[in-house]
């Protein structure tokens, strides 16, 4: 009798967990895993950019074209395009708590933002080995590049825009 | 075979058959889903409950999914931005950068088009390009997109599709992430314990200091690759490939990078601290790179880039 109340228990807990993986197969929600990631008007990086979101920012999936993913974004009925690589079916925690951690720690559906290398460690990085000077690299990633001078580029060249789906 | 032990063996066989069918019914679920590690967990620690299996042998289960699932790709773009920074800090520290505005905006223009059509368009802190001003002829990928070029390399080129080239195959390492696939497993795996040790709370003295080591040996197992040892031959000849591609995509003729490596073979002194002690000879890059690009055929010069690449160029 006991084994038998095990054996249906067993069966339904396994019930559950392929309830589960079916939930997390079907979710469409994805995170963005760069500092600014922008939704463009057409899948392309020369489409017009509608609105930029943050690291972390939840975006809903609705269509993928090759390498590009069209989303909605939350609470604001914008709808438009975004390159996969900017992209990860990780929820991305901003300020984690002990729970997500140690969850993130053994599980892939979860990322914790500013958390392992960071600007933290960079510090430490820095006070431990003061030659070595980061004005350069700062000065790098402050260079913007527009999208006109991408375009003006292109056409003067005689080159077409890349951009993952052609 | 007395009654009571008749009754315990078939109720502990009746476990075994229960656990291997639950063990097998979990892994089948697992290769469907993408939450592995934590459906191991669950499904041995129902197993503890049961009396399935015991404390060590889930805890032994879960440290192996835990060990598979720990490498390069678990770092983070994030984390791999602030390696990357201080890979770029470390390169800039031991090459003294171009200060040539011009010259570093048309590498950083020409750098985004070529990023756009490679299949890693965004990092977490974008590409970023910068000309050191070094005779030596070399180029560095920092993981994330922070690329390299001297003077010295610049100078093998004679036309923009060449400089295109040397861009998209440093792209192609970032793109493919060689720079962490030089970092040492067990650092990884270190790191990832830290943070685990660490919970929730903000970080107190031991773990920065000791997350800091772990942070230093990635970065100097990057630098090593980058600057003294170089990577495989087989990922070399993966960047070319995705170079060749990139090239393509944009329309640049991806002869330009069989362009360079001629020019470039004509000029490395063998026994330096270059691309002649970090890359595979030019000849068998070039043989490598017919098998995507087929014939040699040279890049004509006549079309309209030849005039801006002349101006920005010319004396570099």
């Amino acid at each position: 009798m006991v084994t038998r109340f095990k054996t249906i228990l067993m069966m339904s807990v396994l019930f559950s967990l392929t309830a589960l993986c079916a939930y997390a197969a079907g979710e469409k929600m994805m995170s963005v895993q760069v500092k600014q990631g922008q939704i463009r008007s057409a899948p392309s990086f020369l489409g017009r950019i509608m609105v930029s979101l943050s690291y972390g920012d939840r975006v809903l999936m609705l269509e993928e074209k090759g390498s590009w993913i069209r989303v909605s974004v939350p609470h604001s009925g914008v709808e438009g395009w975004i390159h996969t690589s900017a992209l990860t079916t990780k929820k991305i925690v901003i300020r984690a708590g002990t729970k997500d951690v140690s969850l993130a720690a053994s599980s892939d559906e979860l990322a914790l933002a500013g958390k392992g290398f960071n600007k933290q460690v960079e510090q430490e990085f820095k006070v431990k080995n003061p030659r070595i000077d980061f004005t350069w690299v700062d000065r790098m990633e402050k260079i913007v590049v527009t999208p006109g001078q991408i375009q003006r580029f292109l056409k003067e060249g005689g080159l077409s825009a890349g951009g993952g789906d052609r | 075979m007395t009654k009571s032990n008749r009754r315990e063996f078939l109720n502990r066989s009746g476990k075994y058959i229960l656990g291997a069918g639950l063990a097998t019914a979990v892994s089948a679920i697992i290769s469907g889903c993408k939450t592995m590690e934590a459906v191991t967990k669950i499904g041995t620690s129902l197993a503890v409950s049961q009396g399935l299996i015991d404390e060590s042998q889930a805890e032994s289960i879960s440290k192996g999914a835990s060990a598979v699932a720990r490498s390069f790709q678990d770092i983070t773009p994030e984390q791999e931005y602030y390696i990357g920074r201080t890979v770029g800090a470390m390169i800039t520290a031991k090459y003294r950068p171009y200060d040539n505005p011009q010259a570093n905006m048309f590498l950083n223009v020409l750098g985004q088009v070529l990023a756009q059509a490679s299949e890693l368009p965004e990092t977490f802190g974008g590409y970023h390009f910068l000309i050191l001003g070094s005779d030596e002829i070399n180029a560095f990928a920092a993981p994330g997109g922070l690329i390299f070029v001297t003077r010295g390399m610049l100078r093998c080129c004679e036309h923009e599709d060449a400089v295109a080239a040397v861009l998209a195959h440093e792209i192609g390492h970032v793109q493919l992430k060689h720079g962490l696939q030089a970092i040492e497993k067990s650092r990884v795996t270190s790191a990832v314990t830290t943070l685990a040790i660490e919970g929730g709370k903000s970080f107190d003295r031991k773990n920065v200091v000791e997350l800091t080591r772990t942070f230093e040996n990635s970065i100097s197992d990057i630098t090593a690759a980058l600057i003294n040892n170089g990577y495989s031959r087989a990922f070399e000849r993966e960047a070319d490939k995705a170079a060749v591609k990139i090239l393509k995509n944009v329309g640049y003729d991806p002869n330009g990078l069989v362009d360079m490596l001629n020019v470039m073979k004509g000029r490395l002194k063998p026994g330096r601290l270059d691309f002649a002690r970090t890359h595979p000879p030019p000849a068998i890059r070039i043989a490598a790179l017919r098998k995507h690009i087929g014939r040699y055929s040279g890049v004509k010069t006549s079309g309209p880039r030849q005039p801006r690449f002349m101006a920005v160029f010319q004396n570099i």
